[in-house]
């Protein structure tokens, strides 16, 4: 008895450090200290849930030994891979690396359903029925973001797409709840095991179903969305095994992560429905209106001498400055614009990098500190008092079409107004569209110009040029 | 003197009510430039399911509970580590100015 009351404050201690934890998140420079403590309430937690051993049923007892020794083998293979794992991981390869052990926690939900359903404690239809829920959202979660893993490690290049599909998915996920329903009802029969494990089949294959059509740009809200998956499947089995510190977890998750989700669909002028059903992405969009001028191009060290005499620079990176690995050129340019003392200014759209706020741990990483770093509401005003916006592999987000031109696909799509600066430079690989397959109104303005090539390329070279100008 | 620990369904409704809009006021006010941090983040917390997945494995009485049990053990153990680490890795980077050093 004394140890269950010990497990049960040992999971009251660690839903406390996880929120406070999460609370200190609310800044950057407390954050840090708001992982380590929950990383102590989980370990508090996880110590704690070994007090069961003294608490055990007779028959649970005869497999002590046994079950001791998995415990413990499994927790070193888990922890350790992903330990291992996880301090090597390139930060470009974030968005994968959360995707993945995301899928992992949905898969640890639903195994412990399963555990739950094959067990022959006579436990009412109330908590069976949570415990498949909880395994359905679980299983999608695990099978979903391995595809989207696989997605974004370029794994699965394209999405696969029938006619059709729509209804062949629809039809798997109403059998899949069918079957589940029908495994609750016949729970401890004969038949009950069987469904049970055909619904894990068909909860498991919706999963791999639902996620395969999704195009790669939309993998950031697809990631989230199964973040959001995987707590509420936690919660459902806390529900069951009437462990309320998994609640509290995974419900504090579930309902974090459909926040995330949402802004994340807004950042991109979409619905969450339109990101899951509609093929949007796949470089087939067009429309818009003619363009009028042409792009002018620059040569580096020109742009370079702009910014080096302007008072004001705004630089918004892309996706495309994390692919050249061009972050720390990129700082250094930073700093020795600032040693001349031009104000420099990094201006983040939502959706930049391949999830939220994947562009801000990609400058961290090279050292860029954030109170230089803006989000899109806070820099937005400050365009037209700016003297030059340097943009680098970013397209669809400085699109002014999505502003003004009604017929386009990005149309009513929240942007950073670069074009408004005086003077705007485009560091581009090539006159290639972005990946909503939209020409760039900006490009062809008057008061913009293109400095073409790789990013790391460009931006020696103005490093250069900046630098032969002498201080 | 025994307590008794079971949960009716209803004090479990309020724990999930009080968890939804708590999860959602804390995460609101995390700022977008953290959002990476925060995702891997929660993506740890909801780690925690390891402490369900021992408990299904010391209390299986069955190869099947065991088998399903192990997995689950080691998956959440999986997701409760690397969710930890990456988002310290990522915490670490970020600096101000000031603390930067030039």
């Amino acid at each position: 008895m004394l140890a269950q009351h010990l497990t049960g404050l040992s999971g009251l201690v660690a839903a406390a450090l996880f929120i406070f934890g999460l609370k200190r998140m609310a800044s950057p420079a407390s954050a840090l200290s708001g992982i380590v403590l929950a990383g102590v309430g989980m370990v508090v937690a996880v110590a704690a849930s070994f007090l069961i051993l003294f608490d055990l049923d007779v028959a649970a007892r005869d497999h002590l030994a046994t079950n001791l020794a998995l415990a413990l083998v499994a927790l070193a293979l888990g922890g350790g891979w992903a330990w291992r794992r996880g301090g090597k991981v390139e930060m470009t390869a974030m968005p994968q690396m959360v995707a993945l052990y995301n899928g992992m926690g949905g898969g640890a939900a639903a195994a412990i359903a399963a555990a739950g359903l094959a067990g022959q404690e006579t436990t009412g239809p109330l908590l069976l029925a949570v415990t498949v829920i909880g395994a359905l959202i679980g299983s999608i979660s695990l099978t979903g973001s391995v595809i989207a893993w696989a997605k974004l490690d370029g794994r699965i290049a394209k999405p696969w797409r029938f006619a059709g599909q729509r209804l062949v998915n629809a039809t798997v996920f109403v059998a899949t709840v069918l079957v589940g329903a029908a495994a609750v009802a016949l729970h401890g029969g004969p038949d009950g095991a069987w469904l049970a494990g055909l619904f894990f089949v068909g909860a498991l294959a919706f999963g791999i179903l639902m996620t395969l059509p999704i195009g790669g740009a939309d993998m950031p809200v697809v990631i989230s969305l199964y973040n959001a998956f995987t707590g509420l499947a936690v919660g459902l089995e806390g529900f069951a095994l009437q462990n309320p510190a998994l609640m509290i977890a995974g419900m504090v998750v579930g309902s974090a992560g459909t926040l995330l989700t949402l802004l994340m669909a807004k950042a991109m002028n979409r619905s969450l429905a339109n990101v899951l059903f509609s093929n949007f992405g796949d470089g087939a969009a067009s429309g818009g209106a003619a363009v009028h001028g042409e792009m002018k191009a620059s040569d580096a060290g020109d742009a370079a001498i702009a910014m080096r005499y302007a008072s004001s620079v705004i630089i918004i990176p892309g996706y495309g400055l994390a692919v050249a690995q061009a972050q720390q050129k990129l700082y250094e340019l930073v700093k020795l614009l600032q040693a001349a003392e031009v104000d420099v200014k990094f201006a983040i759209h939502p959706v930049a990098g391949r999830m939220p706020g994947h562009m801000n741990v990609l400058l961290a990483e090279a050292g860029v500190p954030y109170d230089i770093i803006f989000d899109m509401d806070e820099v937005n005003a400050d365009f037209p008092n700016t003297d030059v916006a340097l943009v680098i592999g970013a397209n669809d987000v400085v699109n002014p079409a999505a502003r003004t031109d009604k017929s386009s696909p990005i149309y009513g799509m929240p942007i950073l107004d670069a074009d408004k600066a005086r003077q705007v430079y485009v560091i581009k690989r090539g006159q290639g569209k972005g990946y909503s397959g939209v020409e760039n109104l900006l490009f062809f303005e008057e008061n913009c110009s293109m400095v073409y090539g790789d990013a790391q390329a460009v931006l020696t070279r103005m490093v250069q040029a900046v630098k032969d100008l002498g201080a | 003197m025994t307590i008794d620990t079971a949960m009716t369904w209803l004090i479990a409704l309020y724990i999930f009510m009080l968890a939804a809009f708590t999860g959602y006021e804390v995460i609101s006010r995390v700022p977008s430039i953290l959002h990476t941090p925060l995702m891997s983040g929660s993506n740890f917390i909801h780690g925690m399911v390891v402490v369900g997945a021992l408990h299904a494995l010391l209390t299986a009485t069955s190869p099947f509970g065991q088998a399903a049990g192990f997995v689950a053990v080691a998956l959440g153990a999986a997701n409760a580590a690397g969710g930890y680490v990456v988002t310290d890795r990522m915490l670490a980077m970020f600096k101000s100015s000031g603390k930067a050093g030039k």
